[in-house]
């Protein structure tokens, strides 16, 4: 399809613009204002977060993206309450964010599950630091591994499992507590393709089926359309808000949508914001320059 | 290992590392084997076996080759009967069957010299020392690192003297200890746990440390605070590279027994070494040197194993 035949990432369909209608109805979960991090380094003060200004409602799902560099990591940690942030504010139904806490469940790229504990032990660790019983813990653990069809793994070890099963397990070990809000920070990241595409159509089913509200950080463009209602576009350098961009692909998602208009129009528009002119590369990246040498026999081509 | 021997992981290569594993311990044996038994390889000495002319030869005396080639030659010229040897070691090499033999003896023959401990009782006693100097040196260092490591201000706080004084060598302070702890088991312990317990600190001070950082983190958002997170998350997190650092540290301990046995009245198996090396009984010797090396070795094993057991989700214990 050609890009001038694209429709504007901005035109909604009546039932996508219906459908936001209805979000923004709904009460506000998390509200970020004039948040900004700034950090002291070698170079002096850097800020890595400016003025962040947006809002979450309830059981939305928000992606952020921005090239690397562009604080988007650093959201979450503050969200999560592993870093402070410098200036503005964080509110969580309307608390300031002080230090981690089970009201927000997060999800690592690196799975970071407990190793010496199973399957199910590893659910079970948020509801028994909540102060539940033993048996009460690992009722809710027994549901959480179910929802997330690892039921028949509750006793193998996070060593014993694929990546995609892991990071299952962190889901799973994540909801347990019933967060407000899950935060994931580029948890499928490390995944090949093909579990990727399993857990982001996996993710979707549960986020329809229970009361959770998502804030997932991604550098994938096709993950963030397919995932998100609102797309949060961050540049770098400092880290601010780009653009919010409501997607215009109408739900139910499937993969077949890959390829429609709205989708496309709104990876063009990610694209341009994220990609824009070619930077020229670091100094070090330039200092590269192959010098290609014929170690076969001329005739012996491949192309 | 190397890397394909872990790929492989067949049977055929686990047997080949078995036999390369007990071939590390022949080696050895086969050259001592052959420095004792061949008797053109070294021999330095002559042991002689009829003392011919020579006054002062007796049987069973040890000479230089040197000297018995020119009391034979003195005995030649003055036509005397000349004295006869063989080709011998110097007494401190004793050759494998005797050293073997005095193993054998140490446990079922009272020791020559009244009063003198048995081989057994002399090792029982240096065990006890380092069973008890390695306790209280854990007892104190691995809470104390395990704090360091976690709290960086603690470790600030705590680590730099620590740093200054495990560079104070252990035995230095053996008079000191005396003068405090008396003459007998209480200055070795001493000794003991000044050569362990500063290491100990440090190591799993930096083995704590390097407990991955989103482990924790995750523990943190899900609602662990406090002392929770350290009983619940760091320690369990570091236990088995915990328990790999006291293995390696047991082994240290065991290099300080000879230095802290010597302190105040000399006991345990130096004591029983010293002795036997006095009397020339150095088949003795060695037997009671290998035994030291026999029991460090075979505890470090029988604890790996014990490690395979007891932290089957740890990958890296198959390492080793």
């Amino acid at each position: 399809m050609n890009r001038d035949d694209l429709p504007s990432y901005l035109d909604q369909s009546e039932d996508v613009r219906a459908r936001f209608d209805r979000i923004r109805q709904r009460e506000t979960i998390l509200e970020v204002r004039k948040l900004g991090k700034r950090y002291r380094s070698a170079q002096g003060e850097v800020d890595a977060l400016r003025d962040l200004d947006f809002s979450v409602r309830r059981r939305e799902f928000v992606c952020v993206i921005g090239p690397s560099g562009c604080g988007k990591s650093t959201l979450a940690r503050i969200l999560a309450g592993l870093d402070r942030h410098t200036s503005g504010e964080a509110l969580l139904d309307g608390k300031a964010i002080e230090g981690p806490g089970p009201d927000r469940g997060m999800v690592f790229q690196g799975y970071s599950l407990f190793p010496w504990l199973t399957v199910k032990k590893n659910v079970m660790f948020g509801p028994q630091m909540k102060g539940l019983s033993k048996d009460e813990a690992e009722r809710d653990a027994r549901i959480w591994l179910d929802l997330v069809g690892l039921g028949k793994f509750a006793d193998a070890y996070p060593h014993q499992l694929s990546g995609g099963m892991r990071q299952r397990v962190a889901i799973a070990r994540a909801l347990v507590n019933q967060p407000r809000i899950l935060l994931m920070d580029e948890p499928f990241g490390a995944l090949d393709a093909q579990t990727r595409a399993k857990m982001q159509s996996h993710l979707i089913d549960i986020w329809k089926n229970i009361d959770i509200t998502v804030l997932f950080i991604t550098h994938d463009l096709d993950e963030a359309i397919y995932l998100a209602d609102r797309i949060l576009v961050l540049k770098a350098h400092p880290g601010e808000v780009q653009e919010i961009i409501e997607v215009p692909v109408p739900r139910p998602r499937t993969p077949a949508q890959f390829n429609t208009p709205e989708f496309l129009a709104t990876k063009a528009r990610l694209e341009e914001l994220i990609h824009p002119a070619p930077e020229p590369l670091p100094e070090d990246e330039q200092a590269v320059k192959p010098h290609m040498i014929r170690f076969t026999n001329v005739a012996d081509n491949v192309e | 290992m190397s890397l394909i021997a872990t790929l492989a992981g067949t049977d055929s290569e686990t047997r080949k590392r078995a036999l390369l594993g007990i071939g590390s311990f022949l080696l050895p044996l086969l050259v001592w084997s052959l420095v004792s038994y061949v008797p053109f390889i070294w021999h330095p000495k002559v042991e002689v076996t009829a003392p011919g002319g020579v006054d002062y030869f007796q049987v069973g005396m040890l000479v230089d080759k040197s000297q018995f080639a020119d009391e034979s030659n003195t005995a030649r010229e003055q036509n005397l009967a000349l004295p006869a040897g063989k080709p011998a070691n110097p007494i401190y090499l004793p050759a494998p069957h005797e050293v073997a033999q005095a193993f054998y003896t140490g446990f079922t023959r009272e020791p020559v010299q009244k009063d003198a401990p048995w081989l057994h009782e002399s090792l029982w006693h240096s065990i006890q020392i380092i069973f008890w100097g390695f306790l209280i040196s854990s007892i104190v260092g691995v809470p104390l690192g395990i704090l360091a490591g976690t709290y960086s201000s603690f470790g600030r706080l705590s680590e730099p003297f620590i740093e200054y004084f495990r560079y104070l060598p252990a035995p230095a302070f053996g008079a000191l200890a005396v003068a405090i702890l008396g003459i007998y088991d209480g200055p070795k312990i001493a000794i003991i746990v000044i050569g362990t317990l500063f290491q100990q600190v440090l190591i799993i001070a930096n083995t704590t440390r390097k407990l991955e950082a989103t482990i924790v983190e995750a523990a943190r958002t899900l609602g662990t605070r406090g002392a929770k997170l350290l009983t619940r998350v760091v320690v369990p997190g570091i236990l088995p590279d915990l328990y790999r650092d006291q293995r390696i540290l047991l082994g240290w301990a065991w290099t300080y027994l000879i230095v802290a046995e010597l302190i105040g009245t000399s006991s345990g198996i130096t004591f029983y070494i010293t002795q036997q090396a006095r009397y020339q009984h150095f088949d003795n010797v060695y037997a009671a040197i290998m035994l030291i090396g026999i029991i460090g070795f075979g505890t470090d094993l029988v604890l790996a194993r014990l490690g395979k057991r007891l932290f089957r989700w740890d990958l890296a214990q198959d390492r080793r």
